[in-house]
């Protein structure tokens, strides 16, 4: 240690106060995370001061106006340039406004935004004491079964905090992809995970299955993120900075000036693979990738269904967003040590996926272990290293979480006494019954399967070209095999719906209000114009698919 | 003092931490080993921080810091609530969900 190095420390603090450079903060290019979390603290307050009869309805405008606001945002940002040739990075390093970044944010605002009409369905349940009830529980301290719980189902509460918790996270999901240092990261993940944690909690039926759900989910998130804040520490220890520039100049080799009293750590190649491994776990953690997705059946099956589907899109496409920009903005210099680990990754997660999916039974389940599949092809297109890598893997991304959110907001359809029946046999004969939403469910599975002429297949085609030309013409061939094997359980929930005899007792389905209507409706048409007519928006992809640095 | 000493025992509280984690079975046991793990980050953050002599690494400590209390306020209150409805924060006894 040497004492200079203190000594600057001491007079950097000494300095008079008026010498600080305040910082200069770009307000306007961050302006679609900053209406949302304004728009969640506005939610906060009336939560705190509207009365419980109206506070339902001004939440539910205000969360939606926040939304389309955002999302407004985000296209004129990306109108006046800040995609392609005025990409910058702002707030004085910490976020990039960059393509990757406003394409990512357009989608996660416009999935939360069809996700969040799903929050506000009220027609499903029947009306408890004369009240609409809504997904979620009438107050959630109360203890499952006990007197305290039924006097507040008659009292006609609702947790309509769910509202402004799930914009925090939204705020959070935005900053996440678009986050320039690594400091920024963290607290971006933060700020998505803790309000994800409490909704899974929420669920208005099957209360014990959501609190254990929330309890795994929060346990395990926060022991990936305390595994990713490790793996922060060591790359600040590696490069002196949390700059993902400064970061890359160390990796790179540019910089040479290494002070002789650092020799240890500056450019110590042990802690920059150490600390590069662990943000890559807290990352695939988030994304769901085999051996880190065990959370994953659990939290997704116990969430509210709502929930899960905003979760299951909106945290996949923010957590894609930030591995994508951290392998190629900070760690493009080591990619011979990043690849084959993320080559061994994606071939089990693919596979892995896949083939625990065929012996589900639960229809969430199945979805759940369907999107750690689509985890794996997802980082096939990761893995190429090339621009069109990155325009892939942001197209396959817009495409799923429409499918994803359509696929549980069926679900949140099929009824019977206990609430949603999520059991596969009792799905059987559902197209006998009702037509229309076993053959919209059949249109998403399709999708999810990746058959031509739905979204899912031009995703997937995208990403696995971008492989193949990168190099990865393995990991194609594990995808396809996969893809095969998972079109399997898909095509099974497809013949179980049509081709079985509908049993005595089976769910009802209910007719949800326009909301729901509107999200599956949207879920069906993105589905089928990102399948037939593509083009457009690959090349939008494709425009978008530089980062700044 | 050499700061590196510093460093291991940041990186041995982390391992005592996320030992923990993988070991008891009581919810909260479980969350305060978390907590050791961040304060290990932190410790990590400011020993890297005099050796590069740059005041980053304090100033993420502070970050770290509020993380953790807003883990506490939510960690706490999905953890009360489980124990509320079942009389057991033990995470072996949350098995609704096997396959």
């Amino acid at each position: 240690m040497s004492a200079t190095a203190v000594h600057s420390l001491w007079t950097t603090a000494a300095e008079p106060i008026d010498k600080i450079p305040a910082p200069t903060v770009e307000y306007a290019q961050l302006a679609p995370a900053l209406i949302v979390v304004g728009a969640a603290i506005v939610g906060v307050l009336v939560e705190a001061f509207v009365p419980r009869k109206v506070r339902y309805h001004v939440q539910v405008f205000l969360t939606v106006v926040a939304l389309v606001a955002a999302f407004a945002a985000v296209v004129a940002l990306a109108a006046g340039g800040y995609g392609t040739t005025k990409a910058r990075i702002a707030a004085m390093g910490a976020i990039a406004v960059d393509g990757p970044a406003l394409f990512l944010q357009g989608t996660i605002l416009l999935a939360s935004l069809v996700a969040v009409f799903t929050f506000a369905e009220r027609r499903l349940d029947p009306e408890a004491h004369g009240n609409r009830v809504d997904s979620f529980a009438a107050q959630t301290a109360s203890v499952p079964g006990s007197d305290s719980e039924k006097a507040a189902v008659k009292a006609g509460f609702t947790t309509t905090e769910v509202f402004p918790l799930v914009l925090f996270a939204i705020t959070g999901m935005l900053v996440f992809p678009a986050a320039n240092d690594l400091l920024t990261l963290f607290i971006a993940l933060e700020v998505f995970s803790l309000p994800l944690y409490l909704l899974c909690a929420v669920a208005r039926r099957k209360r014990l299955m959501s609190q254990e759900a929330a309890v795994k989910y929060f346990l395990l998130g926060a022991f990936s993120s305390a595994i990713l804040l490790f793996g922060i520490a060591m790359l600040y220890g590696y490069a002196g900075s949390v700059s993902y520039a400064k970061i890359a100049d160390v990796v790179d080799g540019s910089v040479r000036t290494i002070d002789p009293a650092l020799a240890d750590t500056m450019g110590n190649d042990a802690l920059l693979l150490i600390g590069g491994a662990m943000i890559l776990v807290g990352l695939l953690f988030k994304v769901g990738a085999v051996p880190f997705h065990m959370w994953t059946p659990d939290v997704y099956q116990g969430a509210p269904t709502p929930v899960t589907g905003f979760m299951a899109a909106a945290t996949k496409v923010a957590a894609f967003g930030a591995l994508l920009r951290l392998l190629y903005v900070v760690l493009p210099g080591m990619s011979w040590d990043w690849r084959p680990v993320l080559w061994a990754i994606a071939i089990i997660t693919m596979l892995g996926g896949a083939i625990v999916a065929i012996t589900q039974t639960d229809i969430k389940r199945l979805l759940a272990y369907s999107s750690i599949a689509h985890a794996g092809f997802i980082l096939a297109g990761v893995i190429a290293t090339t621009p069109d890598g990155i325009s892939s893997v942001m197209f396959y991304l817009a495409a799923y979480s429409f499918v994803t959110i359509g696929a549980f907001a069926v679900v949140t359809l099929v009824r019977d006494a206990g609430g949603e029946a999520t059991h596969l046999s009792k799905w059987a004969g559902l197209g006998r019954r009702s037509p229309l939403v076993a053959a919209v469910f059949a249109v998403f599975l399709l999708a999810f399967a990746g058959i031509p002429l739905t979204s899912g297949f031009t995703g997937k085609f995208a990403v696995f070209k971008a492989a193949a030309e990168g190099g990865a013409g393995a990991l194609v061939v594990v995808g396809v095999i996969s893809s095969a094997i998972a079109a399997f359980f898909y095509i099974r929930v497809i013949v179980l719906m049509f081709f079985s005899e509908p049993k005595a007792e089976g769910p009802t389905v209910a007719v949800p209000s326009p909301l729901t209507m509107t999200t599956i409706a949207v879920g069906v048409a993105v589905t089928l114009v990102l399948g037939v007519v593509p083009q457009y928006f690959l090349d939008l992809a494709s425009q978008a698919g530089v980062f700044v640095r | 003092m050499n700061p590196v000493n510093y460093l291991y025992l940041a990186a041995l509280l982390f391992t005592i931490g996320a030992a923990g984690v993988l070991i008891r079975r009581n919810a909260i046991v479980v969350f305060m080993c978390i907590e050791l793990m961040l304060n290990a980050c932190n410790l990590t953050f400011v020993a890297f921080s005099r050796m590069h002599g740059n005041l980053d690494g304090q100033i993420i400590a502070f970050f770290t810091m509020v993380v953790a209390a807003a883990e506490v306020v939510v960690g706490l209150a999905i953890i009360v609530l489980l124990f509320r409805s079942r009389h057991s924060a033990s995470v072996d006894d949350a098995s609704l969900m096997k396959l």
